[in-house]
């Protein structure tokens, strides 16, 4: 065991799939030598050398295209596109290639890659490098979508996902990058479509993902210390495959339920998982679903202004405080 | 006499641009429509292989080493032997036939979506697969039904894709322009314009990754080479020297608007210039200029040096899909390419002007060809249509 950054997490992460399986290469913009914008891969260059480990043009589309293109000759590319804002740049890949190609084949082509991203807001980066777009990915079948908050996550989810044979779309939180937690030694392997009960708690469900989790969990904490409301948190983790079987448990006992989402309001991944709630569990519930999100604006640059903005603690032990005592 | 075909079919107000390259094209380019003591004794020189492992063995080996042209330039053109002629003839007509059933078939309501036809096209597939080797892979856009055919994909499971049914290539959930045979080397079959030129450049990175020799070809067209995501795939192409021929079929018109009122330069052979990757103009209407220049190039990438664009000049008969009645060009422009330059009719005229083949043989091979394309659509017409269960199969695993 021991204490590692989500940043280091990530490197310990490819590393391991590399090690392990020789179709796995790694390429991006300033990955290989400069180690990543985020210093997410220092030293994958020097470990595995030019062959494997690829610094790229600045040129989203082909960097997608190259690693589909290896993909479906059986390749594993991980690839990394800079901030998940640059999803629209080469939206076509994300959108009508990668999840068609299973489908519109027969089977036969499989497109198993990864593409890892720099995802959320909280650097103050301003409305192009900040967003938080998850829910792109989520709507679009035919691709698997997960957001560790833990660096462990980080490590477990990136492995299931390298061996996964579909398309999985990898978002990192930046503003999880320095965050430590512990990490088992060797090798670790999670499942795709598990979502983790991280507090439990009896009398609300709040489920979170990647930045918003730690931000549940400290509301959690302050609810029961200052109202006496056992919260239970549940890290999505991953938006498909969904683990509705675990969300819909936990509605079942405690019958409210609120999203904390980074996503802006429409549409927000929240939304969905509301929606299948209600279809699936209205009778279990004691008042209304509760969606806690970033309003629907471009998110600012100022410090002040952005953190407006983000779901906080206070907002989440304010909004549950309100919703349960009403 | 020797004009090409593309200052034919060209009106005058467009001419003046073209003319610099026809000048050039044509110091460099033979006689292809009679027999010149030259060229018959080409045709003696070429020797077929023995027992060919498939069936464009023989033609590969057949092929002399064509002297390497200038970067830029135009590829020699090589006398084909009777061998290579009689596969090119059939391949084409193959195509030709295929494509004229599945119109009809459009036509009569059977095939539903888009169709796009490759009719006039046909020498450009066909010759690039005679350049290419088992292991290679091909490609394309959503234009792709010759493509298919000339790799050797089954016609019934092709035309069967284009009506529906179970028996098609994705079973009915990829249609007309998403096909796809791993077996075959064909990755597509794409919708989206220009994609197939980033995917191809990353088989090709595959290719280099494993080390094998192995050569992609990825077709797109003169419209598609206005893609941003062309000069993306070009530069890292040429960068990390992957095996890859971009293959651009100017045909003539981006969907409906002429190439000279869609490119700001139209010289498509010359739009790996500034990535340093050599291309060349070849006379996409004439099958053994395709093939030499295919040949050419794809040894280039076969031997490490990295990308290398082909300018295929065609043209297409029909419209851009079975919906587009090509309002946008004249009935002469079309009818002058037909009669003064089909690809299938170069061919033919050779065969029987050098009595490689009696008119009768070339019946029998139209009566084959026939029969093949009859038979797949009798199958895609007959064949069932899909379970309603597919709907959920092939999503995700």
């Amino acid at each position: 065991m021991a204490e590692l950054t989500y940043r280091d997490a990530v490197t310990r992460a490819i590393a391991q799939e590399m090690s392990r399986d020789p179709d796995v290469i790694f390429f991006g913009e300033d990955v290989a030598k400069p180690g990543g914008v985020f210093k997410t891969t220092v030293g994958l260059y020097e470990q595995f050398g030019p062959r494997r480990v690829r610094d790229t043009p600045i040129s989203e589309q082909a960097i997608l295209g190259a690693a589909m293109g290896a993909a479906m000759t059986g390749l594993k590319p991980i690839a990394e596109i800079m901030f998940s804002d640059f999803f629209a740049v080469c939206f076509d890949y994300i959108a009508n290639e990668f999840p068609k190609s299973r489908y519109m084949s027969n089977g036969q082509l499989k497109c198993p890659l990864v593409v890892r991203t720099a995802n959320g807001a909280g650097s103050r980066f301003g409305a192009q490098h900040s967003q938080s777009v998850e829910n792109w990915a989520m709507m679009i079948p035919g691709l698997k979508v997960v957001a560790p908050s833990t660096p462990r996550d980080v490590i477990g989810l990136m492995a299931a996902a390298v061996r996964d044979p579909d398309p999985v779309i990898f978002f990192e939180h930046k503003s999880l990058y320095a965050t430590k937690g512990e990490v088992p030694d060797g090798e670790i392997v999670d499942t795709l479509g598990s979502a983790k009960i991280v507090r439990p708690g009896k009398d609300a469900t709040i489920l979170a993902l990647a930045l918003m989790v730690p931000r549940a969990l400290d509301a959690a904490t302050r609810l029961k210390r200052e109202h006496d409301i056992d919260c239970e948190v549940i890290d999505v983790r991953s938006l498909v495959p969904l683990d509705t079987r675990a969300i819909l448990g936990s509605v079942a006992r405690t019958h409210r339920v609120f999203t904390v989402e980074e996503n802006p309001r429409l549409c927000g991944w929240g939304a969905e998982i509301v929606s299948i709630i209600a279809d699936e569990a209205f009778y279990d519930l004691d008042g209304p679903p509760v969606r806690i999100t970033t309003p629907h604006i471009p998110l600012p640059a100022a410090d002040t202004l952005e953190d407006l903005v983000l779901p906080t603690p206070d907002r989440i032990v304010e909004t549950v405080r309100r919703s349960l005592s009403a | 006499m020797l004009a090409i075909w593309v200052m034919g079919c060209l009106a005058a107000r467009e001419a003046l641009r073209e003319r610099s390259m026809a000048v050039a094209n044509r110091k460099t380019r033979p006689a292809k429509s009679s027999v010149s003591a030259k060229s018959a004794r080409r045709d003696v020189a070429a020797k077929p292989a023995a027992k060919p492992a498939d069936k464009h063995a023989a033609m590969r080996a057949a092929t002399p080493a064509a002297t390497p042209a200038a970067k830029g330039s135009v590829a020699p053109v090589l006398a084909f032997s009777r061998e290579q002629e009689l596969a090119a003839y059939r391949q084409m007509l193959l195509i030709r036939r295929f494509e004229e059933k599945a119109g009809q078939m459009y036509g009569m309501g059977l095939i539903g979506g888009f169709c796009h036809l490759y009719i006039g096209q046909e020498a450009v597939v066909v010759g690039m697969q005679m350049a290419i080797k088992a292991g290679d892979q091909v490609i394309t856009g959503y234009r792709d039904h010759g493509h298919m055919l000339a790799i050797g994909m089954d016609a019934k499971g092709v035309l069967a894709e284009l009506t529906g049914r179970r028996g098609g290539y994705s079973k009915g959930k990829g249609g007309s322009m998403h096909m796809f045979s791993v077996e075959k080397g064909f990755f597509g079959g794409h919708g989206i314009v220009g994609a197939q030129v980033s995917l191809g450049t990353g088989i090709a990175f595959a290719n280099r990754y494993r080390g094998n020799d192995n050569v992609c070809l990825a077709y797109f067209g003169d419209g598609a080479a206005n893609q941003g995501q062309v000069y993306e795939s070009f530069n890292m192409a040429e960068l990390w020297k992957l095996p890859v021929v971009y293959v651009i079929e100017n045909n003539r018109y981006a969907m409906g608007t002429a190439v000279t009122r869609a490119s700001a330069q139209a010289d498509f052979s010359k739009r790996g210039v500034s990535f340093n990757i050599p291309g060349a103009k070849v006379d996409g209407m004439d099958v053994r200029a395709v093939m030499a220049a295919g040949d050419k190039a794809v040894r280039w990438c076969r031997e490490g040096n990295g990308p290398y664009i082909l300018e295929m000049m065609t043209y297409r008969y029909r419209g851009h899909s079975m919906s587009d009645p090509a309002k946008y060009r004249s009935r002469e422009e079309v009818e002058k390419v037909r009669t003064e330059h089909d690809p299938i009719e170069q061919v033919r005229a050779r065969l029987l002007a050098r009595k490689m083949a009696s008119e009768d043989e070339l019946r029998k091979i139209d009566g084959d060809i026939r029969k093949v394309v009859n038979e797949a659509a009798e199958f895609a017409t007959d064949n069932k249509e899909p379970d309603p269960s597919e709907l959920w199969t092939d999503v995700v695993r």
